[in-house]
């Protein structure tokens, strides 16, 4: 008998089916996955599995658990299956922890909840789960609140408030999402081992998660099923165009070849450092004396965890926040540190896209006049209709076409929002395009879609890109040349192919091997790297990254190494070990 | 402004909004041409008619005061003063409340401390001694009191707007428009001001019941309107007297001021309901 039967599901809000006769099984012991892009109805369907849909949702067809009818339950009943058989974990680990709360509260409220245990008894249960999650010194996390955590650890503790009641199910929705690559492939690595206790339903867009993770898997398509099979299978074979579009989309790794000669570069920053008041008398360096130099044409990808500083260079280059020290040259001369002492041609040259579409434009103004603001403020004698056309002409340079001209940012998906950013972005033929997480927030496909459309810009223009993401596989599409962050300095530089293809800092690799790949038949990102980014307020001494470091040895607590360049590369390392055959040949 | 022409037509879609809305237009179009319909005014005594109770047939619809005066006419005209309270009280609190709280939150800084420091010095100050002040600077002029009145209540609204404005300007739209180079008269008007629209609505409404209360209030102790003007405060004040004989003439125009309150009360719900569908606007996953 099934785990877990789902028969002819249909999920309806008004006339609208977000799940549409879905039927599929899962057998104890199995991990499923169960991909598709936003609005596919992934989340619905495993809302409805835990029977927490709004009261809105019109629910058809049926769902067995263990041979049970969970439509057929009252709410008591499902109350009392939940954690004890059947437990979610949800994306975002900070919105579904109680703020005001201590770990060890809410970990023994389900306990209490379910009559699992009382007491000492409850806290040493929580303590267990918390160490099983891999929680470094679980009994000090009992007392921490949810603020004192990383967000890798509030989604450990999520995933332990899951298990506390051992149940036969677990039902992961998004788990990694809103994670670093490299806490991602810690806590997919968890995933696995609980294996052994529980089946797994994993919820996700990313198929280089499914392919390491799961032996079958589902592909979803506004509501319906359009594919299902062994992992292996469907990843050779895909049939349906949603599938091939999702796996075209994690694999598609064509890289341009970089701009011929090496012209002026047309921006480049020297020593720059970004910092922030931290508390009365500290001061949190973000950055630490970065150099980084871009080309016209050029795209110029700046990685690394979240905490290392990438977004802080975006905001000093555009002039949102001032360097406390270092300068910028932009086309051969010394950049103001804030807007207000940049000029008005200047700020026609650069522009930002923000991560957050929907935030970066105005609530209340239509598509139209967002991207004609930057026309009316540098050319207010531009005729009407010349306005028009040109918004239209980048409206349709990102993809977008004239019906959209009278939509307000909540009535655009979040692709069409981004979109809109970026015709805004371009409206004004700039030189340099920042992208602080740009795609981040979009699905395979449109994100496919939209690196093309600036490629296909940068071709026409010359237009220089610096390209901020935590995705490598983002930053292989697009990058020619990628520079590798950590704790606020750059620690590996140089052409994207060479430094993926042969990561001479042991950082670099680390990233690299957590990038889960889209193939199943090749080994799941490996997690070379433990624990996480240290706080920018206390750095370690030396080389910042020797406490995670495996190849970590007395010079490099004593001592930073310097960016240089190895052998006879373009590429420069900040590593003292960056030409140790042992480093270069062992695998991760 | 097409937000506002979105949440204006939320706004009609909501019944109780759309009665309430009725009854305050009704109410205004009476309060403004009935006095001029009646054969009676509202300063003609009757000594002959004093104290008469309400009646269709008799021609005094509410019934007279202790001079004889017709009670209907002169509920009318305090109407008329209230109503012209709310507006021009509440505009004026508006203006004041929005542009002062707008320039702190967006420049922050000390010019910000000052401001609201300013602002919390004059909450400090006794409300009543300082009407009083005013009234005597401006000699009782009528409109003037209305400006008083809402010079004293836009402290609320600066406090809000700035906070709005504080939290806007952090928002990436922001700085997306400085970045452009958009100036700074433009964000304000163009990118902060009509995010701003629905809080300073919604409060507008609450602030209107308000200054009603605070005239009639203050014309109940006497410092408000002068005779022969009259306002519903002014009315129900001059009703406590003949109560036990007349109790009309309290009930009447204290039932009329009840529901233009009732009204503004609607009014401000159903317009917080209009500003959140479209600010709570979630896509279904």
């Amino acid at each position: 008998m099934s785990l877990l039967e789902v028969d002819a599901l249909t999920v309806r809000y008004g006339a609208d089916a977000v799940v549409d006769d879905l039927s599929f099984a899962l057998e104890p012991g199995e991990a499923l996955g169960l991909v598709g892009e936003s609005g596919s109805g992934k989340s619905q369907t495993a809302l409805a599995v835990m029977g927490l849909l709004p009261a809105t949702a019109a629910v058809g067809g049926s769902i067995r658990f263990a041979g049970t009818d969970l439509r057929g339950l009252g709410r008591k009943a499902m109350n009392r299956l939940r954690s004890v058989s059947l437990a979610i974990v949800f994306q975002d680990p900070s919105l579904a922890l109680n703020p005001y709360l201590t770990i060890g509260r809410q970990l023994t409220a389900i306990l209490h909840a379910h009559d699992l245990a009382r007491g000492p008894d409850a806290l040493a249960r929580a303590e267990a789960a918390l160490a099983d999650v891999g929680l470094p010194d679980p009994r000090r996390q009992l007392a921490a609140y949810p603020h004192e955590l990383s967000g890798g650890m509030r989604q450990r503790v999520m995933i332990a408030a899951a298990l506390l009641g051992k149940p036969d199910l677990l039902i992961a929705d998004e788990p990694t999402t809103a994670l670093d690559v490299t806490v991602q492939a810690q806590i997919l690595e968890l995933l696995d081992r609980l294996r052994d206790h529980t089946s797994l339903l994993l919820i996700t867009h990313d198929l280089g998660v499914i392919a390491g993770h799961c032996e079958r898997m589902l592909v979803m398509e506004s509501g319906r099923l359009v594919e299902s099979g062994s992992t292996a299978t469907v990843f050779r074979a895909p049939e349906h165009a949603a599938t091939q579009a999702l796996i075209g989309a994690a694999t598609d790794l064509a890289v341009d070849s970089p701009p011929a000669g090496d012209s002026d570069f047309l921006m480049s920053a020297d020593a720059l450092s970004v910092g922030y008041p931290a508390g009365r008398s500290q001061r949190l360096a973000a950055v630490r004396e970065l150099s980084l130099a871009l080309r016209r044409g050029e795209t110029l990808a700046v990685v690394g965890e979240s905490g290392s500083g990438k977004t802080s260079v975006a905001r000093a280059l555009c002039g949102l926040v001032a360097p406390a020290g270092g300068s910028v040259v932009f086309a051969g001369k010394r950049l103001g540190a804030t807007l207000a002492e940049r000029d008005l041609g200047l700020k026609r040259r650069i522009q930002l896209v923000f991560q957050d579409p929907a935030g970066s434009l105005s609530p209340g103004m239509k598509v139209a006049e967002i991207v004609a603001e930057p026309l009316r403020v540098h050319e207010p004698g531009l005729a009407r209709e010349e306005v028009r056309r040109r918004v239209e002409a980048a409206l349709a340079d990102v993809g977008l076409g004239p019906e959209y001209l009278g939509r307000y940012p909540h009535e655009l998906s979040g692709g069409q929002a981004q979109r809109t950013a970026i015709a805004r972005a371009l409206v004004l033929r700039p030189e340099l395009l920042v992208c602080d997480e740009a795609v981040a927030a979009l699905d395979g496909s449109v994100r496919a879609r939209l690196l093309a459309r600036l490629k296909a810009v940068q071709a026409n223009t010359g237009l220089g890109i610096l390209f901020i993401a935590h995705d490598l596989a983002v930053v292989r599409q697009i990058a020619h040349r990628v520079a590798v962050m950590y704790l606020g300095r750059i620690v590996e530089a140089g052409e994207t192919d060479a430094v993926f293809g042969n990561p001479r800092h042991p950082y670099t690799r680390a990233l690299i091997d957590a990038v889960p790949v889209p193939d199943p038949l090749r080994p799941a990102g490996r997690n070379s790297l433990s624990g996480e980014i240290p706080s920018p307020l206390a750095p370690p001494s030396g080389c910042a990254f020797h406490p995670r470091c495996r190849w970590s040895e007395p010079r490099c607590v004593a001592g930073r190494p310097a960016l240089e360049r190895i052998g006879g590369e373009p590429r420069r390392v900040a590593c003292w070990r960056a030409e140790d055959p042992e480093l270069v040949t062992t695998p991760g | 402004m097409s937000a506002a022409g979105d949440i204006g037509r939320r706004l009609g879609s909501i019944p109780v909004v759309r009665r309430t809305l009725a009854v305050l237009l009704v109410a205004t179009v009476v309060a403004v041409v009935g006095p001029a319909l009646s054969p009676h005014t509202a300063i003609d005594a009757d000594f002959d008619r004093i104290l008469e109770p309400p009646s269709l047939s008799g021609g005094h619809w509410f019934g007279t005061d202790q001079l004889g005066r017709d009670l209907f006419v002169r509920t009318l005209e305090g109407l008329r003063t209230t109503l012209l309270v709310a507006v021009v009280s509440s505009a004026v609190s508006l203006v004041i409340g929005v542009a002062y709280g707008l320039v702190a939150g967006f420049a922050g800084g000390r010019l910000d401390a000052v401001m609201m420091r300013f602002v919390d010095a004059l909450y400090a100050l006794p409300f009543i001694f300082f009407v009083i002040l005013l009234m005597v600077v401006f000699e009782r002029s009528f409109l003037l009191i209305f400006i008083a009145i809402g010079a004293v209540n836009w402290l609320d609204m600066a406090r809000i707007v700035r906070g709005q404005t504080l939290s806007l300007k952090q928002r990436d739209f922001v700085a997306a428009a400085k970045l452009v180079g958009v100036p700074t008269p433009r964000i304000l008007l163009r990118h902060i001001a009509p995010n701003l629209l629905g809080v300073v609505l919604v409060y507008l409404t609450l602030t209107i019941p308000q200054v009603i209360l605070v005239e009639s209030f203050l014309s109940f102790l006497g410092l408000g309107v002068q005779a022969p003007a009259t306002s519903l405060g002014t009315l129900v004040a001059g009703g406590v007297g003949p109560l036990e004989s007349a109790p009309w003439v309290l009930l009447l125009p204290s039932a009329v001021l009840f529901v233009v309150l009732l009204c503004f009360n609607f009014l401000g719900d159903g317009l917080r309901d209009a500003v959140d569908v479209r600010l709570g606007r979630r896509d279904t996953p």
